[in-house]
């Protein structure tokens, strides 16, 4: 009787899915929910740069340099009487482009890398995650260097150089994640229903496996902004004409002494948008793998 | 651990090395542009005599093969751009100062580091506990080169306690060492008290308690070998942030370090120093990784390496 009754409820109760309790808890976290609605924000703002953008981000005014903040110019102007806030809307845009499209590629080669290694299993497995912790070894941002030196500082290899820096780490999530689905029992069970192979990874290995994934992406998104700043900072990422926060804060150093904003406005808008990135992902990775290793 | 694992470990570099080498070899010859293709003017005869001066007339695999060879011997080779001095003379005279700030930077992170995330696991959401940690948060998000200049702007511009830049005296150390190591006191502050709060609640300082120890004896005696594990498998990643890192410190302090001579020498194609600084990296990083892998088996007896 009882148990007719409990299966009942169950049948009449809309169940929570995965993502729906994790969006709830997402919802809950209060840093996780201002660093997604900050981060909203600015793509809104980077998208609508040039319309909102009052002035050419190109445009200078040699008689009117190192400008302090007013009223046309909100965030004062730089060396040559460029708009700052202009510049740093657009040099925002290159930072967060490059970030998201880095981290995408090394999402992509991860995920590939690591689905592979964990479905085949065995000494290719074993062989293929020996080659990752060989490479996670070696300091790649070196390589990045000397390969942005010598073939162009060309915005598209910028990314995918900074994209193949940071697969590593990915490639070994969704193998775990791989191995521990592979043999469980709802796998099993699709297996003796006579489900395709295909069928399988995409309907119940994929959506698994994808939550630590998205987090991943969310955290290596930061990293990725600040190694494109890094390198701006030294003179090797994105080249004159076009500015990333990186760029204006070496700029901004280079005049510091006499106009502190210069420095000040990029440097916080980047730590800004590191810091909602990174709330987001610990929010993100809190909602969507409540088990999840913290540190 | 397994001696033979060390073994192992090392036996494994020499294949690692060996493709690094050759990737940045191959990698800095195929791009276009050379050593001497910025320089004007230079008439036929001397830039032959150049060439012929540093092999660069020989085929490129015998090239190769000679550098490989002078590697064998410890021999870097002598710089394309700076007259007279060879790669190991630069390295012999860089390399020290870079240590001596990454020596600071690693100092700093850990004094600092595992006090502040002490205080807040034995006070845990307290002041002590909220103040520290969202410094923190401050230090892992900002990166070394808004800090630096920040620290510039503020300590010698403002104030004038401590000088701008250079590396002659105590007082220029201070600086660029405590921007280089702030970011990772502050992870290392979080992993810390994470370490602590979590060996805290274990049954043996629960013993440790009952028996009437107090809480000071406890935590050096019991709760510090634990609870700084977290710390230590940090270290090896750490080591190479400070090594990294060191390349934007010293731009901004003006240090005559490794870091300087690397991206100096990659911008004005100096082959020999790119090839020889870069494999020193290399070789610093992997060194530091197995090192730290052996400081945690020390200091853990349950973690084994097959």
């Amino acid at each position: 009787m009882s148990n007719s009754a409990t299966i009942e409820i169950e049948e009449n109760e809309v169940g929570t899915s995965l993502w729906k309790d994790a969006f709830y808890r997402l919802k809950k976290n209060r840093f996780a929910r201002y660093g997604a609605y900050f981060l909203l924000f600015e793509c809104v703002v980077f998208l609508l740069a040039p319309v909102i953008a009052p002035y050419g981000f190109e445009v200078q005014n040699l008689e009117n340099t190192l400008a302090p903040p007013s009223f046309p110019h909100w965030f004062g102007t730089d060396s040559l009487g460029r708009d700052l806030f202009t510049r740093v809307l657009y040099g925002g845009r290159i930072s967060m482009a490059v970030g998201v499209l880095a981290s995408l590629v090394s999402v992509i080669v991860g995920v590939v890398y690591g689905a592979i290694s964990g479905f085949i299993g065995g000494r290719t497995d074993n062989a293929m995650m020996r080659i990752v912790d060989i490479l996670y070894a070696l300091p790649f941002i070196f390589l990045v260097i000397i390969l942005m030196v010598y073939f162009g500082r060309n915005i598209f290899l910028l990314f995918i150089a900074l994209g193949l820096t940071q697969w590593l780490t990915m490639a070994r999530i969704v193998r775990g994640q791989v191995i521990s689905l592979k043999h469980k029992e709802f796998i099993e069970a699709a297996h003796s229903m006579g489900i395709s192979e295909t069928s399988i990874i995409l309907k119940h290995l994929i959506p698994n496996s994808i939550g630590p994934v998205i987090v991943y992406l969310t955290l290596t998104v930061p990293s990725v902004i600040l190694e494109e700043a890094f390198l701006s900072f030294l003179g090797l990422g994105v080249q004159a004409p076009m500015a990333s926060w990186g760029t204006l804060i070496s700029d901004g150093v280079s005049v510091m002494e006499i106009a502190p904003g210069v420095l000040f406005f990029p440097a916080v808008s980047l730590a800004l948008s590191l810091f909602s990135l990174n709330f987001l992902g610990d929010g993100l990775r809190d909602a969507l793998d409540p088990k999840g290793a913290r540190d | 651990m397994g001696f033979r694992y060390l073994l192992r470990r090392l036996a494994l570099m020499v294949p690692v090395f060996f493709l690094v080498v050759t990737v940045i070899f191959f990698m800095i010859r195929f791009a276009p542009g050379g050593p001497f293709s910025s320089d004007r003017n230079v008439s036929p005869e001397i830039m032959r005599n150049l060439e012929a001066k540093y092999h660069m007339d020989e085929p490129l695999m015998q090239q190769y093969f000679r550098y490989l060879n002078d590697l064998i011997h410890l021999d870097l080779g002598p710089s394309f751009k700076h007259a007279n001095r060879t790669v190991n003379e630069i390295i012999g005279e860089a390399l020290p100062v870079s240590m001596e700030l990454g020596f600071y930077s690693l100092v700093w992170a850990l004094v600092i580091g595992i006090s502040a995330g002490m205080f807040a696991a034995l006070k845990p959401n307290t002041l002590f506990d909220y103040i520290p940690m969202s410094i923190s948060i401050l230090g892992i998000c900002l990166p070394t080169f808004v800090i630096g200049p920040a620290m510039i702007l503020v300590f010698s511009l403002w104030l004038g306690w401590l000088p701008v830049a250079g590396w002659d005296s105590w007082q220029d150390r201070i600086l660029p060492s405590l921007t280089l190591g702030f970011a990772y006191a502050a992870y290392i502050s979080r992993l810390t008290r994470g370490g602590f709060m979590e060996i805290r609640s274990q049954d043996f300082i629960r013993t440790a308690r009952a028996k009437g120890l107090s809480e000071g004896k406890i935590l050096v005696k019991h709760a510090l070998r634990g609870g700084i594990l977290p710390v230590v498998s940090y270290l090896g990643p750490a080591l190479a942030g400070i090594i990294t890192g060191a390349l934007v410190t010293e731009s901004i302090f003006a240090i005559p370090g490794l870091g300087r001579f690397f991206v100096e020498s990659a911008t004005n194609r100096d082959y020999t120093v790119v090839m020889g600084t870069s494999l020193l990296y290399f070789t610093l990083i992997f060194v530091c990784n197995l090192l730290v892998d052996i400081l945690y088996v020390v200091l853990d007896p349950r973690v084994k390496y097959e």
